[in-house]
């Protein structure tokens, strides 16, 4: 088989469409007759619900209906726990979901309390403004430690102490480790993250056909199979009569996985009620409140050393904000507390979270998904070990690398998919070599930076590394099937927001069967293109649903071989296909195309042997035992000016292992946009609540996203341990980028500034320019 | 609540448009919902991530913060005025594909539009330009590197 698609840099089948404004997002569907909703949400972040008047609304013109969490009836109910804890000895888990609309009380500003649906957007939100709304402020629970205090109010009043879930995992025995080591560091660190504001906001989309008994929804989800099979429950369907369409969908980064969110619940039930289209698009403020996001922890973390600078144990313990709600289980923090693990031999570990509820927005998993706040804890750790044991920073890293040999290597505590967090391949001091040779690391602190510093400037360099627990389970799906126009069509279950799935699965099946990427049509997000499915997320799409497309294409190219076979009356070993069609080798002339070969699958008369079946077509599943674990080390040079702090980054490279790599454009692509919201995270967003939890930058004007002069270029090299989890040896680069940036900046800024030797670390992300002044006032 | 209404007369990618419209009619959502050009994307309805950005008599403008009825008079392009068809894809936007200057695809159209109007006034920009030029349009996908390098790419086509 030649191998010229997998692997080169082919251009995206989608790209004309999108470049050319044909594409449809979810605010394109316009439909006769359509409704257009708005949410009315609270202004509080706690408050008790004494009355709702939608009376004045109702009566306005243009207005078709107002309703209340009490027209919702019996349909009104808490949503799905999305992700059930995993299975670990001992934990506690409180699921409170979040609701349709609030009925008794409030838990966070932008919690919705009502929906206006009217003729049009600005009818609906003119409507808004007449709802009377009564609310008695409770207490806000904003922060973390006082949260858990038993005199702190309560988020849910059943709940004291706020206290969502704790849990507890390690390996080994630290406290025996610690009494024999030569060297203790130990601090409190600081990891916020923020929201992934993908430049589309979320919308849906419903419309509900009586004559044929069938609903169609347009969201902008990331796991549409979930949303039809939860939906048709919901609304006493089965789930033939929904359809689900995820469209072209403007970037997710994590929080369109979420759901049931309140107007997927609302959305569909409204429309099927006023037998009317509705759609509701969410506006950039809402998108601040209503659409959920990631946030910070606290880490008490220590780590204990031998004098040579291997690590002996670590202990962490560590509180985590899950919002007002947590539907998405223990996803992120039980990422902290395996990613925390990194590419290095920690034999004794002892870990400790308690996720607190909080009156702020939902938190789930938004590219990374907790898995930064761990990296930074152990990164922190090992640059403050290095800097006290007078140790280079590249090196002490080097010292405690998972050797080549010791995998498949097992960390024996238990991993967000519920397995054993076991890494199936990797070799990582290549991947830190390649990136220090990137940025010249040696030369940069022998000659340049002690030249630079005599001039009186402020570079430093930085060097992390991190592992990435990718490609999980359950398992994907997908259907191939060659057409009689001798173009194949791919179908799979996942969403897709942005990836180049389009493209990647085309340039999978192009190779199994002589097919030209472009000729080969591929449709996700689509319930009655694809059935089965799980979803977009944890960096699994081209694993998981690639192999899955992979295996049906093997399959398919099976059906096209026999069949040929018997059309030319030949051994199917003296066939060969390419350039869409069958030829038998060495007689030139004997060909057939892959169109009529599938018309001649479909016959209209005739008998067939038992067992044929038609068309040139097979669906095949794909489910991986484990994740398989990508690997890789960013490095960086950076100046500060000592004035403004604000930063020059001079050079970055990225070294990644992501296994076998189909495309190395839209990888770069990958890398290069985590990148991107890594650095953002590091040093330009944060979600500010004030003590009431109200946001107060919620914005884009206020809440920076990096624009083109505050991302560098980058340097990208990959290394590639193929993974033997799956027939074609991929791991996962979706969050790749995005996860040991933090550390990166507090590295390379302290290196810069001096500031160790001064005595002031960077304990804390995001970092700013302001934040930089009040950190290292007591130099001035 | 207005309920004033104008009649205008716009010129959208060559053609002339006559529609009554509210006084508070975005121009994003009169070209999107009223003329069904719905190439235009909105992101965030305060002129912050450009992606709404249209050409206004040749400037590039956000139209999240126009009304309608300002265009009246006027002639306007959206993304679906750079190209005949899909198949023959402006310089620009043979580029964009090309570098993989796209992921989501979604502020794509104002990138589009705000680069063409850039690469008209700096037919040969440098790497710190195009940055400078790009800094006003968000991306959340593709760390802009290939966005930059297409932008290049596509100065040296349309200077051939």
């Amino acid at each position: 088989m030649a191998t010229r698609n997998f692997g080169a840099p082919v251009r995206r089948n989608e790209d004309a469409r999108l470049l050319s404004g044909q594409a449809l997002f979810i605010d394109d569907v316009e439909l006769p007759g359509m409704l257009h909703a708005a949410f009315l949400r609270s202004n509080l972040a706690h408050a008790a619900i004494r009355s709702i008047d939608v009376s004045a609304a109702r009566a306005r013109d243009g207005i078709l209906a107002v309703y209340t969490a009490a027209d919702l009836g019996d349909y009104w109910a808490p949503g799905p726990l999305l992700v059930p804890p995993p299975p670990i000895a001992g934990l506690t888990f409180n699921q409170r979901t979040q609701v349709p609309l609030a009925k008794d009380k409030v838990r966070h500003v932008g919690e919705p309390l009502a929906v206006v649906l009217a003729q049009s957007r600005y009818l609906a939100e003119d409507a808004l403004t007449d709802i009377a709304v009564e609310l008695d402020p409770l207490p806000a629970v904003v922060d973390l430690e006082k949260a858990l205090a038993e005199t702190s109010a309560r988020v849910h009043d059943d709940v004291p102490g706020n206290v969502a879930a704790r849990v507890r995992q390690g390996r080994g025995n630290y406290a025996a480790t610690r009494a024999r080591a030569d060297h203790i560091v130990g601090r409190r660190f600081r990891y916020d993250h923020g929201a992934s504001s993908p430049i589309e906001t979320r919308g849906v989309v419903a419309n509900w056909d009586a004559r044929a008994d069938q609903l169609t929804v347009w969201d902008t989800t990331q796991a549409p199979v979930f949303l039809r099979n939860g939906l048709a429950a919901m609304l006493g369907l089965s789930e033939r009569q929904v359809r689900v369409i995820a469209p072209f969908v403007g970037g997710g980064f994590g929080p369109k996985i979420m759901l049931f969110y309140p107007e997927e619940v609302v959305i569909p039930w409204a429309a099927k009620k006023l037998n009317r289209p509705v759609k509701w698009i969410e506006d950039r403020l809402e998108h601040f409140f209503a659409t959920t996001q990631e946030r910070g922890q606290i880490h008490d973390a220590e780590m204990a050393l031998s004098r040579d600078g291997r690590i002996l144990g670590v202990k962490d313990t560590f509180l985590h904000d899950t919002g007002a709600y947590d539907p998405y289980g223990l996803t992120v923090p039980i990422n902290s507390q395996c990613t925390l693990l990194g590419p290095y031999v920690i034999a004794n570990y002892e870990s400790t979270f308690t996720a607190v509820f909080t009156n702020k927005p939902i938190v789930t998993p938004y590219r990374g998904a907790g898995r930064q706040h761990g990296v930074f804890v152990i990164e922190r750790l090992l640059d403050l070990a290095a800097h006290e044991l007078k140790l280079d920073r590249a090196e002490i890293r080097r010292r405690n690398f998972i050797p080549p040999d010791a995998f498949p290597y097992n960390n024996e505590i238990i991993y967000q998919d519920f397995a054993p967090l076991q890494y199936d391949s990797g070799n990582y001091a290549p991947i830190l070599d390649k990136a220090l040779d990137l940025i010249g690391y040696d030369r940069f602190l022998a000659e340049e930076q002690p030249r630079l510093r005599a001039q009186g400037r402020h570079v430093g360099v930085g060097v992390t590394c991190y592992v990435e627990g990718t490609g999980i389970g359950p398992y994907e799906g997908a259907k191939v099937q060659v057409q009689a126009n001798g173009k194949v069509s791919v179908a799979t279950g996942i969403g897709t927001q942005g990836q180049g799935h389009f493209t990647v699965f085309a340039q999978i099946v192009a190779d199994q069967l002589g097919v030209e990427v472009r000729d080969i049509d591929v449709v996700t997000g689509d319930t009655d293109q694809f059935y089965w499915g799980a979803g977009t997320f944890a960096s699994r799409g081209a694993v998981v649903a690639g192999n899955a497309v992979n295996e049906a294409a093997k399959a398919v190219r099976q059906k096209i071989l026999k069949l040929a076979a018997e059309h030319f009356e030949c051994a199917e070993e003296d066939l060969e296909i390419a350039n869409g069609a069958v030829s038998v080798v060495g007689i030139p002339g004997q060909a057939v195309k892959l169109g009529a070969l599938a018309l001649k699958a479909n016959p209209m008369r005739g008998a067939v042997r038992p067992g044929t079946e038609p068309g040139l077509e097979s669906t095949q599943y794909f489910g991986p035992p484990s994740g398989a674990t990508a690997s890789g080390a960013h490095a960086m040079i950076v100046e500060v000016d000592p004035q403004t702090f604000a930063l020059k980054v001079l050079k970055y490279a990225v070294v990644h292992d992501c296994g076998t790599v189909i495309n190395p454009l839209i990888l770069a692509g990958q890398i290069h946009g985590g990148v991107a919201q890594g650095i953002g995270n590091a040093f330009y967003e944060q979600l500010v609540f004030d003590d009431e939890g109200q946001l107060l930058n919620a914005s884009l004007a206020e809440y920076l996203l990096p624009t083109a002069l505050d991302v560098p270029h980058m340097q990208i090299a990959h290394t590639e341990t193929v993974s033997p989890l799956n027939p074609l040896g991929i791991k996962g680069a979706g969050e790749a980028g995005a996860i040991p940036v933090g550390p990166l900046f507090a590295q390379a800024i302290e290196d810069a500034l001096g500031l160790l030797d001064k005595k002031i670390e960077l304990l804390e992300i995001p970092l700013s320019p302001n934040r930089l002044f009040e950190l290292t006032a007591k130099l001035r | 609540m207005t309920t004033d209404t104008h009649d205008i007369t716009v010129t959208v990618n060559g053609t002339q448009y006559r529609r009554a419209v509210e006084a508070r009619t975005l121009l994003s959502d009169f070209l999107r919902h009223d003329l069904s050009l719905a190439g235009t994307h909105v992101g965030c309805e305060q002129g912050v991530c450009g992606a709404c950005t249209v050409l206004f008599d040749g400037a590039a403008v956000r139209s999240c913060l126009m009304f309608a009825a300002q265009a009246d008079g006027h002639a306007i392009m959206t993304v679906e005025g750079l190209a005949a068809d899909r198949d023959h894809l402006h310089p620009l936007q043979e580029s964009m594909r090309d570098c993989h200057g796209l992921q989501c695809g979604y502020c794509t159209p104002g990138i589009l539009m705000t680069m063409k109007v850039f690469l008209e006034e700096t037919p040969a920009p440098d790497e710190a330009q195009i940055r400078e030029a790009l800094s006003g349009n968000l991306c959340r996908c593709t760390g802009y590197q290939h966005i930059v390098e297409a932008v290049a790419l596509a100065a040296e086509r349309l200077r051939r």
